[in-house]
Parts: structure tokens; C-alpha cells; sequence
């Protein structure tokens, strides 16, 4: 409890400076928001392994470092990069590209490009300033900051990111790339970020959205806390897309949280890559009937990765369908996490719901831990759930190998296909093309065995497990 | 759909068949408990120090529990809080103090077992099923002593064993549930009276299924058995136990531990049908059913499988688990549960692989009809040891009528590379086109109902033995006629 007390004071002086620093931009509205959400984060603290939804999940460590917020003119130096060291995240026929540095959006850096008339694609801060009403309206109204500390964190912080307006019966064809890059800073002191996005469908309205966490610079702790509310209305048509793939010294927390409205088709695709410590937080409810949701996602662990996945999908009107399917690709000695729980409130007639969580374990170090959950409270209902864990098949790599394909190729081949599962449901092409490179480069390092000395310098990392 | 729905209603309101009381008299402990109360009841019991010792050991644990508000809460379940000063915590029939032969035993007790179906004196004559009948908290008959003797088999209630086999239950009592295990076992360790032993020695295969019948009688009291199933090397032995209790509008607890230790190519298989006092049609009464039952495979290419067919008390808490220890050993996990009216499950299982090419197979059906509230807790965990783990897990639920829940919690945890598990759960109600087409067929909807629970559970009826299996059906069609969704 110690070192809860200290911790919850290192925040409390971090939030004190926030607010100073903020003041003279913040209407009042925010202001409560952000206070309650702070109250709410010192009530709770940070959650233990006691706690259910974090069984699996140790974050004492992360609790144990003093982030502080990237000061301003941390930004300002990082601002000073140039969009060619971004070159490497450059998504191809991208409608827009926000570039947001350390939590802020940096203008310099981004392209909004043509727009049909309607659309906003602009930073959330700006919004505020411009359209204080309409943001009003909408932000942090579906979060729930009661039962998640995280969310009332990012809550309280809540300064920066992306908003997005489609406005009824537009259909953007291309993706809209959202950048988030966590640097160093020049202090190269451990950084906190809680972007905070907000992207609202209208009817029929069809938008693609893609996250993209990455870092730049020396690998020193940062701790993104992002989170993203999705307001999809009657009919509309979204995709979400989020890519984690920070340094190995960083956190990454990220809430969804999708609300649906009548006959509204959302997917969510999540890829988990990088970081030390994430954990991805996808929450959908399907308030209005007809609705439809994907959830999808892969993540792939090596080295002491812990990549934990959290799901909540709540049925709460009928004739909703909800389909889930995670693939998770572990090595050495990293620890996957799946907890997928499905509610069907009582008036949820006609749900159709199916979960399906798959593992490959491809070392003895590496580990999982799957918690699929039906919670019914309806009758008329068909729900299944199902979760596997196993390896690679011999028999498909003699297969392989058989045909004269060198056993790394053949293990890279095999990864791809379980991995290519998950890009399959991806709808929207330039953004499919995106993540499967991703993928494969990833798996590319997966399938080649480490040369030795990296080894050697892995085991001076500690578990996640141990240090706490 | 009217006609069928009725029958759901009339076959879920069917009545409790055995919820009689029989009037003989009994010897009980003051209410409440105290270390004097463990003091009392193990000096009733004439038990050797060890005994006592290992009780208030467990007792002083279970006091910090209770101190520290540790009763677990974490169950899918609700209840009022439990007043542990207000239970009796033994009543035993008054009785000789010890029996040569069935002639001896109270008559009333019995005819009431004649009326629940196992007339003692008739088992001793028919060839089959030895029978240790629980009333309340003591063994009151056990059959077929000379004939297992013979094999060197002991089956005896767990009094009789602590007085003659002292060393056996030594050196077993509290090796697969210790008493520091949770909350109801560290009760349970406290306070048993009685319940079941059997030691099973090196390569006898038990030729009869070996039954116990345990029987809630006296109001106000709680049930604590506990029992102790020994399979030596190679040995091999099926068990059965059965459970009533009379209608009461107070809760009745019933918290039992079961141990169970399977040796190298030994193999137990444990049945139940659990059928306590549910609790009237608005939720009144019936039995709070808290048991901890494990097995331990601690041997080589051992088995041990559970089958249980949970259609009565108010709330179940029960998670018969396996500890894989031994190389190549197999566990299993059969379970229809079955909740009606405000009846309420939490119940599922643990299989902890720690031996190389450990298996364990998991069949889990449950039925949620009325106000029921039916949840599955599964773990599976395969340990770093456990090389060449298999498991399969297949948990199924079937809601009847618009008032139940059914819920599903597994949790699966692998830390070995080279183990392959799957899990597949399921949640539906019974189709109207199933019914219809039964219907065509010139079926009632009650009989198509009981026709397509019956197949619903068919994969656990077949693991039951034979006698059991036609009991558990009709059980099961009493406890739910005419539950057409």
C-alpha cells in the first residue's frame, strides 16, 4: 500500500501541474470532467492481480515509476523532427495522416488532405476550442471510469488526439492514419501520454481508422494511455484499426469503446506487436437492434513481452450478432492474455455471439492465459466460445520441408498462414496491405533463430511477474 | 407453443419427493461453535490426539478466515450471510454405541431409506451395491463389510476408520484438501463428524460399486462429512454417493470434502447425485451445498474420473477437481447441473497437469430453467513440468424459459509449449423445430422436452454406472418436465 500512497501523490503533483499549465484553455465542462476522473483514479488506485479483470496482469512495475506528463517543451523538441524520420510509418494512399507527437498533434508533420464537404478530421484540442458544444456533447460520455482506473486516468489527462466527424451518408474510401509517436524526450525521463480520440459516425456514414503506436529514439520507459470512443450510428459502417508497436521498454494501455447504434456495423482489428507491458482494452455495446460487430486481433510476443487482451462485448438489444476471434503467437518467454466475456442483458433476444481464441506456443517459457466468459441473461440465444492452445505441426512442417522448403522458411510460412487468419477479416485494402506488412516483418524475426548474444542480454530483463 | 409451455411450467413445478422427516430421536451438540464444540464432538467420537490436533489446528485457521471476512464472495451466487454461532454442528440418531448387524439399527431410520429407495436389509441380500448410509452426522449402517473384507477392502465410515486404521488416516486425512485449502474445507476439517473411508489395496479391483447415502434429517444442523478414498497400486474402484434432505424454510448447510488418492495404474471413479433440498417454488429454504471435493492422481498411469449429476440444493459451490501429478495419469470431469426455480449453481472444475503427458477431459452440461441460475467454473492449468499435456474441454449449457442465466468462466492457464488444449462451450435453448418435429412424430411436449434434455446430457448419463444412470434420468425429468423453451 506503500508504495500505492506514493505513487497515487507522484500523479496527484503531475495533475496539479496539468491543470495549471492547462487553465487558460480549459472550459469549465472539461475541468469537471477531468476532476472527476481524477477523484475517481485516487479512489481506486491502481489495480492488483486481486482484482479479476486483471488477474493475469501484474502492473506493479508500472506503478513503481514516476511518469510524468511530456512537458511542452519536451514537445517542442520532439516537434523539431522531420516528417523523413516518419518515413518508416508512412501508410500509402492514406486519405489523412495526424501526426501526434508524445500525445500532442503536431500540424507540421501531418497531411488532412481533401475532405468531402462535412468531414472533420482535426485534432481533439482544436475541437475543443472550435466546438466546444458538440465535443461537449459526446466525450466521455460512454467510458466507463468507474470500474476501469486506466480510462480515469486518461480522463483526467485528457488533452490531445484525433477527432473525426463523418457526416451522414459519407463514405471515405481511404483509411485516415493516426500516428502516435512516443519519443524520448530530451530529458530522457520516463513520459506519460493519454491521447484521447473521438470519432463520431452519422448515418450511413463509412470511415476506416487507423491507430498507430510507435516510438522514436532512446528506449527509456514511456507509458501510452490511450483511449478512443467510437459513436457509431444507424447503418453506418466503421473500421478501427490499432497497431502497437513501441520499443520493449514501453506500457501501452488502450481502451475502445464502440457504441452501436441500430443496424451499425463496427470491426475492430487490433495487432499487437511491440511494447513490454499492453494491454488492449476493447469494449463494445450494441445498444441499438441489428447490429454487428467484429472483433479481431493477433498479437505476437517474444523476449518478456506481456500482451494481454481484454475484451467486452455486451449484447444489449436483440438481434445482435458479435463475432471475436484472437490469434495469439507467443516465443520465448513472453505471457499472452486473453479474457474474453461476453453479456447478454435480459432483453437481448435473438443474440448470436461467438468467441474464438487460438494460441501457438512456440517455446517452453512462453505462456498463456485464456478466460473466454458467457454471461447469458437472456433466453433466446446462441453463444458459443472456444479456445485452443497448441504448436507448430510437425506434420504440416515435414510436409513443408518435403517439398524442399528450408525449415525456417517453412516455420515462417506456417506462422504467416495462422497469422493471416486475422488480416483475412480485414475489409479495406491499403490498410490490409499496411498490417500484413507489419505482420510479416514481425514473423520474420520470429521464424530466424536469435543469434546468441541476444540471448545473453535478454536474461538481464526481469518478468513482469518478478519485479513485482 | 402455449401447450408445451404449460408443460414446461407443470414439469419445473414438480414437487421434492423426499422431503420427509423422521422422527427418532437424536443426541446433539449445543448451537454455535467453540473450540469446546470441536473438543465435545471429537470426545463424542472417542478420536485418537492426532485427530484432535489436526481439528483445532484447522479450526484457528478457519476462525482468522472468519475474522478477516474471508469467505470467498467470488461465486456467481447470492446468499444472506451465514451465522456459523447458529448451526448444529452434530445430531446423531441415539443408538447403541455399536452395531453388530443391520438388525440392530433404529427401525425408523430404516424406513427411511426404504422410502428414498435403498432398502439397506434388501442390498445386503442382492448382489451389488455395498451401501455406508449418513444420517445427519453420523454412519449409521454400512453393508457388505465381511464380503469387501474378504479382498482386503475396508469401507467403513470415517469414525470406524480413525479407530481402526489410524495410520491410513494419518497418513491421507488432509493430502489432497488440507485444511488451509479454503474457507469450507478449513470448516469442514473443523467440525466433521463422519462420512466415508475406503482403502482399496495393491492390485484388487473392487468387484461391487461401493454407495453412500447421505441424509440431512434433523432441522437446524449442518452437514459435514467428510470422505477418504485410498486406490493402492493397480487397485480399482467405483463410488457412488446420493443426497436428500427434508423440506425446511430454513437454509440448511451442508459442507463436505471428499479426498480421493489414486497410486500408480490405479484408477477411481466417483459418481454423485446430488439431490438436496432445493427450496420451495419462491426461492424459501433448501440446502447450502459448499463442497470441496479433489482427487490426486499421485501415481503413474493413474485415473480418476468425476461424474455428478447436481439437481438440488438452493446453492451449489462445488468444483470437483483432479491434481495430475503422476506421469501419463488421466482426469475427468462428467457434470449435468441442473437449477430451477431460484435455485443457483457455481460449479465446475479444477484439472492441474503436472506429470508428463497428463490428460484431462472435461464434459460440462448445464440446464437453467425458472429463475435458475447456472454458471461453469473451470480451470485448467498445465504446469512447466507438465510435457505432452491434452486437454479437452467442452462446456454446453441450455436455458429453458425467458427468467434463467447461464454462465460460462473458464479459465485456461499454460506455461508448457508442447501442450494442446481446446475448449468449446455452447449456450442455446431447445429449438421449437426440435420440439415440432418430436410433435409430428406424435410425441407429447413434455415427453419431446424430456426426450431432448435427456440426449442434451447423454455424453455424462453414459459415464454413470447403470443403476445410477436410470435414477439421474428420472431425477432429471421430475426436475424439469414439460421445459419446453
Amino acid at each position: 500500500m506503500a508504495v500505492q500512497t506514493a505513487q497515487l501523490e507522484s500523479y496527484l503533483e503531475s495533475f496539479t501541474d496539468f491543470v495549471r499549465a492547462t487553465a487558460p484553455e480549459t472550459p469549465a465542462w472539461l475541468r469537471d470532467l477531468r476532476d472527476t476522473a481524477f477523484a475517481r483514479f485516487c479512489e481506486v488506485g491502481f489495480p492488483t492481480t486481486r482484482n479479476e479483470d486483471w488477474r493475469f496482469t501484474n502492473i506493479s512495475a508500472l506503478a513503481r515509476i514516476p511518469f510524468r506528463p511530456a512537458r511542452e517543451t519536451d514537445r517542442v523538441v520532439a516537434a523539431s523532427l522531420a516528417s523523413s524520420h516518419l518515413a518508416a510509418w508512412h501508410m500509402e494512399n492514406a486519405l489523412s495522416r495526424l501526426v501526434f507527437i508524445d500525445g500532442l498533434f503536431v500540424p507540421a508533420l501531418s497531411t488532412i488532405g481533401a475532405l468531402p464537404q462535412g468531414v472533420v478530421i482535426d485534432s481533439l484540442r482544436n475541437q475543443i476550442a472550435q466546438r466546444p458544444a458538440f465535443v461537449a456533447e459526446h466525450l466521455g460520455r460512454y467510458l466507463d471510469t468507474v470500474r476501469d482506473p486506466f480510462c480515469a486516468l486518461n480522463t483526467a489527462f485528457l488533452e490531445d488526439g484525433a477527432f473525426v466527424h463523418v457526416p451522414r451518408g459519407i463514405a471515405l474510401e481511404r483509411p485516415i492514419h493516426l500516428l502516435f509517436v512516443s519519443t524520448a524526450g530530451p530529458a530522457h525521463t520516463p513520459t506519460m501520454t493519454h491521447p484521447r480520440n473521438l470519432i463520431i459516425a452519422e448515418e450511413e456514414a463509412q470511415a476506416a481508422i487507423f491507430e498507430d503506436y510507435v516510438s522514436f529514439g532512446a528506449e527509456i520507459h514511456a507509458f501510452s494511455n490511450a483511449v478512443t470512443e467510437l459513436v457509431a450510428r444507424g447503418n453506418s459502417n466503421i473500421e478501427h484499426f490499432l497497431i502497437e508497436r513501441e520499443h520493449l521498454q514501453s506500457f501501452n494501455f488502450s481502451t475502445l469503446r464502440i457504441e452501436q447504434a441500430r443496424s451499425a456495423n463496427v470491426a475492430s482489428h487490433s495487432l499487437l506487436a511491440g511494447g513490454a507491458l499492453v494491454r488492449n482494452n476493447v469494449h463494445p455495446v450494441l445498444a441499438g437492434e441489428g447490429g454487428e460487430c467484429l472483433i479481431n486481433g493477433l498479437f505476437i510476443g517474444s523476449g518478456r513481452q506481456h500482451l494481454d487482451n481484454y475484451m467486452l462485448v455486451e449484447h444489449a438489444s436483440p438481434h445482435c450478432a458479435s463475432r471475436q476471434f484472437y490469434n495469439g503467437i507467443l516465443d520465448q518467454h513472453a505471457h499472452g492474455v486473453f479474457h474474453g466475456r461476453i453479456i447478454v442483458h435480459k432483453n437481448a433476444q435473438k443474440t448470436d455471439a461467438k468467441q474464438t481464441n487460438r494460441n501457438l506456443l512456440l517455446a517452453d517459457d512462453a505462456q498463456i492465459d485464456t478466460k473466454p466468459q458467457l454471461e447469458i441473461y437472456a433466453d433466446d440465444v446462441k453463444c458459443t466460445h472456444g479456445a485452443t492452445i497448441g504448436q507448430i505441426e510437425d506434420n504440416a512442417l515435414f510436409y513443408l520441408r518435403a517439398r524442399g522448403i528450408g525449415e525456417i522458411e517453412a516455420r515462417r510460412l506456417l506462422l504467416e498462414a495462422f497469422a493471416g487468419e486475422c488480416l483475412g477479416r480485414i475489409k479495406s485494402g491499403p490498410a490490409r496491405d499496411y498490417a500484413q506488412a507489419v505482420v510479416e516483418a514481425r514473423l520474420f524475426a520470429l521464424a530466424t533463430p536469435a543469434p546468441s548474444p541476444a540471448g545473453a542480454a535478454e536474461t538481464k530483463e526481469r518478468n513482469w511477474e518478478e519485479v513485482g | 407453443m402455449g401447450s408445451s409451455t404449460e408443460t414446461i411450467r407443470d414439469l419445473t413445478q414438480q414437487d421434492y419427493k423426499w422431503g420427509f422427516v423422521t422422527d427418532i430421536e437424536s443426541e446433539r451438540v449445543p448451537r454455535g461453535l467453540t473450540e469446546d464444540t470441536i473438543r465435545l464432538i471429537s470426545a463424542k467420537k472417542r478420536e485418537p490426539a492426532f485427530m484432535l490436533d489436526w481439528r483445532l489446528k484447522a479450526f484457528r485457521h478457519w476462525s482468522s478466515l472468519e475474522k478477516a471476512q474471508a469467505e470467498p464472495q467470488w461465486a456467481n451466487v447470492h446468499y444472506g450471510p451465514i451465522d456459523y454461532q447458529d448451526i448444529i454442528y452434530y445430531s446423531a440418531p441415539k443408538q447403541k454405541p455399536s452395531l453388530k448387524s443391520l438388525n440392530e439399527l433404529d427401525p425408523e431410520i430404516l424406513r427411511t431409506y426404504e422410502k428414498l429407495g435403498i432398502p439397506l436389509a434388501e442390498q445386503q441380500r442382492l448382489a451389488g451395491v455395498a451401501v455406508d448410509a449418513v444420517f445427519d452426522s453420523v454412519s449409521v449402517a454400512t453393508t457388505f463389510k465381511e464380503k469387501l473384507g474378504e479382498l482386503g477392502i475396508v469401507f467403513c465410515s470415517f469414525s470406524e476408520a480413525v479407530e481402526k486404521y489410524p495410520d491410513l488416516v494419518r497418513q491421507y486425512l488432509g493430502t489432497v484438501v488440507p485444511h488451509t485449502d479454503n474457507f469450507f474445507a478449513a470448516l469442514n476439517a473443523a467440525v466433521f463428524s463422519d462420512g466415508s473411508f475406503v482403502y482399496v489395496p495393491k492390485g484388487v479391483r473392487c468387484p461391487m460399486e461401493l454407495s453412500t447415502y447421505f441424509r440431512i434429517n434433523a432441522a437446524e444442523t449442518g452437514q459435514f462429512e467428510r470422505t477418504l478414498i485410498i486406490a493402492d497400486e493397480g487397485a480399482y474402484v467405483s463410488y457412488l454417493e446420493g443426497c436428500t434432505a427434508p423440506i425446511r424454510d430454513e437454509n440448511q448447510l451442508h459442507a463436505a470434502v471428499v479426498e480421493l488418492v489414486a497410486l500408480d495404474n490405479a484408477q477411481i471413479k466417483y459418481s454423485t447425485v446430488q439431490n438436496w433440498y432445493p427450496g420451495d417454488k419462491q426461492g424459501r429454504g433448501g440446502i447450502y451445498n459448499f463442497v470441496t471435493k479433489r482427487g490426486k492422481c499421485a501415481g503413474r498411469n493413474s485415473k480418476i474420473s468425476w461424474t455428478q449429476v447436481e439437481t438440488g440444493s438452493a446453492i451449489t459451490w462445488k468444483y470437483p477437481g483432479c491434481i495430475l501429478q503422476g506421469d501419463n495419469s488421466v482426469g475427468e470431469f462428467y457434470s449435468v447441473a441442473l437449477t430451477n426455480n431460484y435455485q443457483q449453481a457455481d460449479t465446475g472444475t479444477k484439472m492441474i497437469h503436472l506429470g508428463k503427458n497428463t490428460r484431462s477431459t472435461i464434459v460440462s452440461k448445464g440446464i437453467s430453467a425458472g429463475h435458475g441460475q447456472n454458471t461453469y467454473r473451470g480451470m485448467v492449468k498445465i504446469l512447466k513440468g507438465a510435457t505432452g499435456a491434452r486437454n479437452y474441454t467442452q462446456c454446453d449449457s441450455l436455458l429453458i424459459g425467458d427468467q434463467c442465466g447461464a454462465h460460462t468462466f473458464p479459465y485456461i492457464e499454460v506455461k508448457n509449449s508442447t501442450a494442446r488444449m481446446e475448449h468449446e462451450a455452447s449456450t442455446s435453448k431447445i429449438g421449437e423445430n426440435q420440439i415440432f418435429y418430436l410433435q409430428q412424430r406424435g410425441l407429447k411436449a413434455e415427453e419431446a422436452v424430456s426426450m431432448i434434455v435427456n440426449g442434451f446430457c447423454k455424453q455424462v448419463f453414459r459415464e454413470l454406472p447403470m443403476e445410477f444412470a436410470v435414477e439421474a434420468q428420472k431425477l432429471l425429468g421430475i426436475s424439469l418436465e414439460g421445459s419446453v423453451g
